[in-house]
C-alpha cells in the first residue's frame, strides 16, 4: 500500500512539474494558431484554428532574414568554437606546460562575465572597426563566451580517455596528428556533441548581443527580430505572429537536442568500452 | 628484423631524482626473444617504453641495428608493441583494429585484406572480424592486440606484460601459443613480465631487473643453476629458493639444522663470518626415497615438519627453524622485496608424491651439497656461481 501510494505521489509530482514547464510552450503554440481577434479572448484553445500567423511570419522579410542570420551565425560560431575547443582541451589534458591551471582558470572567469557588462564598450568598438551589424560582429562575442565552456566540457571528457590508445596509435606508425584525428577525435565525439549543443543554444538564444550589435536585416537574429515584430496590419495586435515566430525559432533547437541526444548516448556506450 | 642495443641507459623522471632505470646495458640479437623480468616498480616497463620511443632516454644510447635511435619517434623506429591493457581502438571493428597500421602506411586495399586475412587466420579470429573490442573476451582482445602488432613487418616486437590480464588457465595456454608464434616468425622480441615462469618459458635469454639495475642476463637454465646474487636466486624458481643462515666451521658449512661438507676448493674462497646458504626446495628430498648410493654423496639430517601441502604430483613440507637475528633480518627484507610475503625462516622442501612424511612429526631429509649456493650477506653476491659447484 505504502509503496503504491509513493508511486502515485511520484506520478502526480512528475505530471505537475512537466505541466508547469510546458504550459507556457503550449500557450504560445495555441496562441500562434489563433485567428484575428481570438488572441485576446482569454481562452486556452483557439475557437478557430488557423495557420495564418505562420504565413504572415514567413512572408515577412524581417523574419526570414533573421532566421537566415540566426542559422548562419549560430552554425559558424558552433563550428569554430568546437574545433578550437577540441584542440585547446587536448593540449591542456595531454601536454605539460607552465601556466596550465592559469589558462583553465582564466577561461572559466571569462565565461563568468555578465554579458550585459561588455555590450556597451563592444558597441563602440564594433562601430569604429566596422564590425557593427555584421555576422562576424556576432560570431566573435559568441565565441568568447562559449569557448571556455566548451574547453571545460571537452577537457573533462578527454581526461577519461586512456592515454595508451594514443600511444598504441603512435606505435602503429601514426603521426601525432593522425593519432589525434583517427583515435582521439572519434572517441571524444560525445564530448564534442555536448559542447556543440551548448554553444549552439547559447548563440541561438542570445538576445542581448543580437539586439545591441545589429541594426538591420543584415545581421539581426531571430530573438532580436521578435522585438521588432508587427502584425499583418498596423491595427492588429502582433501577438499571434510573434507566437508563431517563437514556435518556428524553437523547433530547430528542440530537433537538434533530440537528434544529438541520440548521438551522445550512442557515443557514451561505445566510449565506455576500454581497450 | 633488427637487433636492439642498449648502452648504459638511464631514465630520470626529474633532474636529480633517483633513476628509474640505472645504467642498463643489454643487447638483443636479431631474431632473439629476451624476457625482461623483475618485481613491480623495477623499471622494466620504463625500459621497454624507452625502446619503443614513448619515453625519452635521459642518458645512454639506444641503437637499432647499428643506428642510434634516441632521437627518433616511435614512428621512425618502426617497432610494434602489445600493451598490457591491449589498447584496442574501441570505435573500430576487429578487422579495422588489425588493419590500422596498414592503413596508416597507406597500403592498397587488396593488400590490406590479404594481410589482415593471414594474421586473423593465424590467430583464429576469423569469426570475430565485425565485432567491436567491447564484445570480445579478454583472451580474444589479447589476440587482436597481437594481430595488430604482427600485421606489418615491424623491425622488432615489444610486449608489455601481455598476459597479466588473463586468468591463470588462459595465461598458460596463451603463453604456449606465443612461444610457438615467436619461434615460427623468428622475430626480434623484448618481452616484459613480472612472472618469472613466463620469463623462463618464453625467453631465450632472461634479463632480471631490480630497482632499475640489471642483475643478470642469461639463458633460463643458467639463471636457475647459477644465479649471481641473492635477488636473482630468490626471484627465479617456484617455490622460491630457501635462504638459510650459514657459517664455515672447519671443513663444513654449518646450517641451523645440519652440517654440510663442502669441497675444499670452495671452502678456501668463503670468507669467515656469517653467510647465507641457498637451497632450492627441489634439491632437498625425503631421505627414505633416496638410493643408498645417492645418500652416501649427500647429507642426511632431521627436521621438524609442521605442515604438508599436497599438490598431487608433489608435496611441499614446511620446517621452521631458528636463525640468528642479524641474518634473519636480511632474509626477511629480501623476502618482502621479492614477493611481499611473510618472513621466511622456514625450510621449504619439495617432496616426491610417494613420500610418507607427515606434518607435526620429525622427518629425515636428504640434501645434495653440490647444489648448495652460498651468498655473501653484505653484498648479496653469490660465492658459488663462478664454480661448477651449483650446477
Amino acid at each position: 500500500m505504502r509503496r503504491g501510494g509513493r508511486g502515485a505521489g511520484w506520478t502526480v509530482g512528475a505530471v505537475l512539474a512537466v505541466g508547469w514547464a510546458l504550459l507556457p510552450v503550449a500557450w504560445i503554440l495555441s496562441l500562434s494558431l489563433k485567428a484575428g481577434d481570438d488572441v485576446q479572448n482569454r481562452r486556452f484553445l483557439p475557437t478557430a484554428w488557423t495557420l495564418e500567423s505562420y504565413r504572415v511570419v514567413f512572408r515577412s522579410a524581417l523574419f526570414t532574414s533573421a532566421l537566415r542570420n540566426s542559422i548562419g551565425v549560430s552554425l559558424i560560431a558552433t563550428t569554430i568554437s568546437v574545433a578550437l575547443a577540441t584542440l585547446a582541451a587536448y593540449a591542456i589534458v595531454r601536454l605539460e606546460f607552465r601556466g596550465k591551471r592559469l589558462v583553465l582558470g582564466m577561461a572559466l572567469s571569462v565565461a563568468m562575465f555578465p554579458v550585459i557588462s561588455i555590450v556597451g564598450p563592444l558597441f563602440d568598438v564594433w562601430r569604429s572597426v566596422g564590425l557593427y551589424d555584421t555576422w562576424p560582429g556576432l560570431v566573435i562575442p559568441f565565441l568568447s563566451f562559449t569557448l571556455p565552456l566548451s574547453i571545460w566540457v571537452l577537457a573533462a571528457f578527454l581526461r577519461q580517455l586512456p592515454w595508451e590508445l594514443e600511444e598504441a596509435a603512435l606505435m602503429d606508425g601514426a603521426t601525432r596528428w593522425q593519432a589525434f584525428r583517427r583515435v582521439v577525435v572519434p572517441l571524444a565525439a560525445p564530448g564534442v556533441f555536448t559542447a556543440a549543443i551548448l554553444t549552439f543554444l547559447f548563440a541561438w538564444n542570445d538576445f542581448v548581443f543580437g539586439i545591441s550589435l545589429t541594426s538591420t536585416d543584415r545581421a539581426r537574429t531571430v530573438p532580436a527580430a521578435l522585438a521588432f515584430f508587427t502584425g499583418a496590419s498596423e491595427f492588429q495586435h502582433p501577438a499571434a505572429a510573434i507566437a508563431a515566430a517563437a514556435v518556428v525559432a524553437t523547433v530547430p533547437v528542440v530537433l537538434l537536442v533530440l537528434l544529438f541526444q541520440r548521438r551522445i548516448v550512442a557515443g557514451l556506450t561505445s566510449g565506455a568500452v576500454k581497450g | 628484423m633488427a637487433s636492439i642495443t642498449l648502452e648504459r641507459v638511464v631514465k630520470r623522471y626529474a633532474p636529480g631524482a633517483p633513476p628509474a632505470v640505472d645504467g642498463v646495458s643489454l643487447s638483443v640479437r636479431d631474431g632473439e626473444l629476451v624476457a625482461l623480468v623483475g618485481p613491480s616498480g623495477c623499471g622494466k616497463s620504463t625500459l621497454l617504453r624507452m625502446i619503443a620511443g614513448l619515453e625519452e632516454i635521459t642518458e645512454g644510447e639506444l641503437r637499432l641495428d647499428a643506428e642510434r635511435a634516441n632521437e627518433q619517434g616511435p614512428r621512425e623506429r618502426g617497432l610494434a608493441m602489445v600493451f598490457q591493457s591491449y589498447a584496442l581502438y574501441p570505435h573500430l571493428t576487429v578487422f579495422e583494429n588489425v588493419a590500422f597500421p596498414l592503413r596508416l602506411a597507406r597500403r592498397r586495399e587488396e593488400e590490406i585484406r590479404r594481410k589482415v586475412g593471414e594474421v586473423v587466420a593465424l590467430l583464429g579470429l576469423e569469426e570475430l572480424l565485425d565485432r567491436k573490442p567491447g564484445q570480445l573476451s579478454g583472451g580474444q582482445r589479447q589476440r587482436v592486440a597481437i594481430g595488430r602488432a604482427i600485421v606489418r613487418e615491424a623491425r622488432a616486437y615489444l610486449f608489455d606484460e601481455p598476459l597479466s590480464n588473463l586468468d591463470a588457465r588462459l595465461r598458460g595456454q596463451t603463453r604456449t601459443e606465443l612461444a610457438r608464434l615467436q619461434r615460427r616468425l623468428g622475430v626480434t622480441t623484448v618481452y616484459v613480465t613480472h612472472d618469472q615462469l613466463e620469463a623462463m618459458t618464453l625467453g631465450e635469454r632472461v634479463a632480471v631487473l631490480r630497482r632499475g639495475r640489471l642483475q643478470q642476463v642469461a639463458p633460463p637454465r643458467d639463471l636457475y643453476a647459477r644465479p649471481v646474487n641473492l635477488f636473482v636466486a630468490g626471484f627465479i624458481g617456484s617455490p622460491p629458493m630457501n635462504f638459510v643462515p650459514a657459517i664455515v666451521d672447519g671443513e663444513c658449512l654449518s646450517l641451523p639444522f645440519t652440517r654440510v661438507p663442502l669441497p675444499s676448493e670452495l671452502l678456501r674462497r668463503l670468507p669467515p663470518g656469517p653467510l647465507i646458504a641457498g637451497i632450492r626446495p627441489e634439491h632437498l628430498a625425503d631421505a627414505a626415497l633416496v638410493t643408498r648410493e645417492e645418500r652416501g654423496r649427500g647429507t642426511t639430517f632431521e627436521a621438524r615438519v609442521d605442515l604438508i601441502e599436497w599438490l598431487g604430483d608433489a608435496q611441499l613440507a614446511y620446517a621452521p627453524y631458528d636463525a640468528p637475528r642479524e641474518l634473519a633480518e636480511t632474509i626477511r627484507s629480501l623476502a618482502r622485496e621479492l614477493d611481499g610475503e611473510a618472513p621466511r625462516t622456514q625450510l621449504v622442501v619439495s617432496l616426491d608424491a610417494r613420500s610418507g612424511i607427515r606434518g607435526g612429526a620429525t622427518a629425515r631429509l636428504w640434501l645434495d651439497p653440490r647444489r648448495v649456493h652460498v651468498f655473501d650477506p653484505r653484498t648479496g653476491e653469490s660465492l658459488t656461481a663462478a664454480s661448477s659447484a651449483a650446477s
